[in-house]
């Protein structure tokens, strides 16, 4: 653990992303505590530009909302939904890929034909139709992005355990009778986990993107302000006010530039075929 | 043997003149093709079983109705030429113009307008509602058609307008699947255009009717109403020259103070005068803390309408005082008033018990000035402690849970059709209570006073004993908050000014084109 830290620590991107991870997470927890007003209050005049008054610092949307609360609020949405679809499409993709890989055969077949189902459909599309049938709420998008994120999980985590079942420790595992959930979860698995943990940092950015792709399209939740939510509301004004779009499109950039740097830093110092001191 | 008073000629002259003389001032050019925006995209033409605001649009220069109204709503003879009432107010006799054909050949008769008539019966809910007072009409002669009313109805001569009550042929519709009849995709109306072509999802293009009975009218020559699903895209279009003519509500409210600098642009909210069209929020008054007249007035009390009007409206529109559009006639303001007032909401809300229970609303999906003005008036409304939940629908799904009465508070807006018999009463009499319904009384109040009242106005003589029946029933409305009343809507046109003398009648648009030219 200690020389996984190191080596991250060591990759200058990994030390960008998790500044910047860090800080999107403590913008989510800390912010709201600071700004206790409702992102949906109409606080001052409405297209009021960014920088000419200090309690709105980034400017007003088209109803006089503070772009900067906005932004705030915004943080927890697109966090949360990233995080918690990623960490559900995990539940369900890894033990998948475990059982097509481990128990081969039928199984394999069976599990991997359903995947594929999944994976034909253009993953957008389907994450769109399920939130419109679903009617827009935060459960529906999280749910939705769940569902087209998981197979990309199932086939990894099942080549992974194709390749360590032919393990020697793992059949000597089989040969003194240890149960097959035994043997997936204590011997395959942890040692499968570097890829996935890779791809689930990546996956988080694209659970964001996703979020703030439906939320521009009008399908976001409509109780909760989120980035896409703000960048699809202020699209129509963009010609008057560009601040309502610009600000809120920086931060899901930055975002999703942070978790991806996090996945390079990851990779780095998971990936046991890069040469590294002390190994 | 009932005095006959010949009214329609002589107020017909008058009004005319008096309506396009300053218009009349130049002389109107021949020729030209308009490009105008339609949206969204009409489901269909025949105006006889739709009646949708585009198909309105287009098709009421297709098709045409026994009178036009001017913006004050005096009705102008179209292809009744004159008309009078018996002296019991209970028969109508109206004499056809001569020389009408249908856009097929065929002359237009008295016939006709008794086939129509028994037509738009069973397919025009509204038009059969209209026609409830109706005891027989009759043909005479070709040239004459005789209503006979059950009793007096005041607002009778109001219901003539083309999309109320526009003419079928009768020769292509008459013991045909009316539903099915091929004629509804390629409509054959008198109007002064006809139905060339549409291409679905690009244009619909209508051509001059070269044998319009109106000796040189119309004077253009094509219209293409594009079809541009994006309401960015449509501005664009008029900004690029794609397209002259913004009807009201085609692109969103935050444009038309962009869009109105631009060069050579003409903007009116004239034309609107007919529909009147009223904003409110249902507010159901079946269940839950909204049966509450408290709760309802609360809501008055708690919503800032000014804000909607000056932000979200940009200034456009007014705010509105009770159930009736002021346009309407009988229109009251003495009324008790409803002023932004967060304080007064708090205390009528704790006076009324209310312990934050959940309130789901329903937005209109109809854009983004709607979903932004959904936004502002939860927020008005979480401001007082109500605890509202929006619900995210499309138009459809909105529809559906409106005509099942599944929500609490939901946005609409509805015409008035310039008389509270009309357009009024059936927001509010408990006759009008249906499921599976998104117009009429949504709310479910019920109140045997207003049924009353509204039963004896539409039938009231003279004028100033209705005046009196409907300011009465507005006092009594406005006090029980049965819906929440918002704005008075303006949907401004925007056109280039070349185009002249399209917005001469209180319908607008959509029978305008009869008089518009192209000055080039």
């Amino acid at each position: 653990m200690k020389q996984f830290w190191k080596s991250m620590l060591k990759s200058p991107s990994g030390v960008i992303g998790l500044f910047i991870l860090l800080l999107a997470i403590s913008v989510a927890v800390f912010g709201p505590m600071l700004f206790p007003n409702s992102p949906w209050r109409m606080v001052q005049r409405p297209f009021l530009p960014p920088f000419t008054l200090s309690t709105v610092p980034l400017g007003t949307d088209a109803l006089g909302r503070d772009v900067f609360a906005g932004m705030i609020f915004g943080a927890r949405v697109s966090l949360l939904v990233g995080l918690v679809s990623t960490l559900v499409a995990l539940v369900v993709g890894v033990p998948i890929g475990a059982m097509a890989g481990y128990f081969g055969g039928k199984v394999d077949d069976a599990l991997m034909r359903f995947t594929e189902f999944f994976q034909t459909i253009p993953s957008f599309a389907l994450a769109i139709v399920l939130v419109a049938i679903l009617q827009p709420s935060i459960y529906s998008i999280v749910a939705s992005i769940a569902v087209v994120s998981w197979p990309p999980v199932a086939r990894l985590v099942r080549g992974e355990v194709l390749s360590l079942r032919t393990r020697e420790y793992v059949q000597a595992a089989v040969v003194t009778g240890q149960s097959n959930s035994w043997i997936i979860l204590r011997e395959i698995l942890p040692n499968a986990l570097s890829p996935v943990i890779v791809l689930a940092s990546l996956m988080v950015a694209t659970a964001i993107l996703l979020e703030s792709s439906l939320a521009f399209l009008g399908l976001g939740d409509p109780n909760l302000i989120s980035w896409g939510y703000m960048v699809g509301a202020g699209r129509t004004v963009i010609r008057q006010a560009w601040w309502i779009t610009v600000f809120p499109g920086v931060a899901i950039l930055i975002s999703v530039l942070g978790l991806n740097l996090i996945g390079e830093g990851l990779n780095d110092a998971l990936n046991p075929r890069l040469s590294r001191e002390g190994r | 043997m009932p005095k006959r008073v010949l009214l329609g000629v002589l107020l017909a002259c008058g009004l005319t003149a008096s309506a396009l003389q300053p218009v009349l001032a130049q002389e109107p050019k021949t020729g030209g093709v308009i490009n105008a925006v339609i949206q969204p995209e009409p489901p269909g033409l025949m105006l006889a079983m739709i009646q949708n605001g585009p198909t309105q649009m287009v098709s009421g220069n297709i098709f045409e109705g026994l009178l036009r109204y001017s913006p004050k709503l005096e009705p102008l003879p179209e292809l009744a030429e004159s008309w009078s009432v018996s002296e019991d107010a209970k028969t109508y006799t109206f004499k056809l113009r001569k020389g009408v054909t249908w856009h097929d050949g065929k002359p237009f008769t008295a016939a006709d307008v008794v086939f129509s008539i028994e037509m738009l019966k069973q397919t025009h809910a509204r038009a059969r509602n209209n026609l409830v007072q109706v005891d027989k009409v009759e043909a005479p002669d070709d040239d004459t058609v005789v209503f006979t009313l059950k009793q007096p109805f005041g607002p009778f001569l109001g219901i003539f307008e083309v999309g109320s009550m526009p003419m079928v042929p009768k020769h292509l519709y008459e013991g045909t699947d009316w539903k099915t009849n091929p004629y509804n995709n390629a409509p054959v109306g008198t109007g002064p255009f006809m139905f060339k072509e549409w291409q679905k999802g690009s244009f619909i293009r209508l051509v001059k009717n070269p044998n319009y009975y109106e000796k040189g009218k119309p004077y253009i020559d094509e219209i293409y109403w594009q079809i541009i699903p994006d309401a960015a895209a449509r501005s664009v279009a008029y900004e690029t020259g794609k397209v002259d003519v913004l009807p009201g509500g085609s692109v969103e409210n935050f444009d038309v103070p962009r869009l109105s600098k631009l060069k050579d642009t003409c903007v009116t909210g004239a034309g609107w005068e007919f529909f009147s069209p009223l904003a409110w929020l249902w507010l159901n008054n079946r269940q839950g803390p909204l049966a509450d007249k408290r709760v309802r007035q609360a809501i008055m009390y708690a919503i800032d309408r000014d804000f909607a009007k000056d932000v979200i409206w940009n200034g456009l529109g007014k705010v509105a005082t009770g159930p009736s559009a002021s346009t309407i006639k009988y229109y009251t303001s003495d009324v008790p008033k409803y002023p932004y007032d967060p304080a007064k909401a708090k205390a009528l809300l704790k006076e009324a018990g209310y312990k934050g229970e959940k309130i789901r609303m329903l937005p209109l999906a109809y854009g983004e000035t709607w979903q932004r003005w959904g936004e502002a008036v939860k927020q008005n409304l979480m401001d007082v402690g109500m605890n509202i939940e929006t619900i995210a629908t499309d138009v459809a799904g909105g529809n559906q849970k409106i005509g099942d009465w599944d929500y609490d508070i939901a946005f609409t807006y509805l015409y008035q059709y310039g008389d509270p018999a009309l357009g009024v009463g059936r927001n509010y009499v408990s006759s009008a209570i249906a499921k599976g319904q998104v117009f009429n009384n949504v709310e479910g109040y019920s109140n045997p006073e207003i049924d009353k009242l509204f039963a004896d106005g539409a039938v009231a003589t003279p004028d100033s004993k209705r005046k009196e029946i409907y300011e009465k029933a507005q006092k009594i409305l406005v006090e029980d908050v049965p819906v929440a009343w918002m704005l008075e809507l303006q949907f401004p046109t925007i056109m280039r000014c070349k185009v002249k003398n399209l917005i001469t009648t209180g319908i607008g648009v959509n029978d305008g084109f009869k008089d518009a030219w192209l000055d080039k």
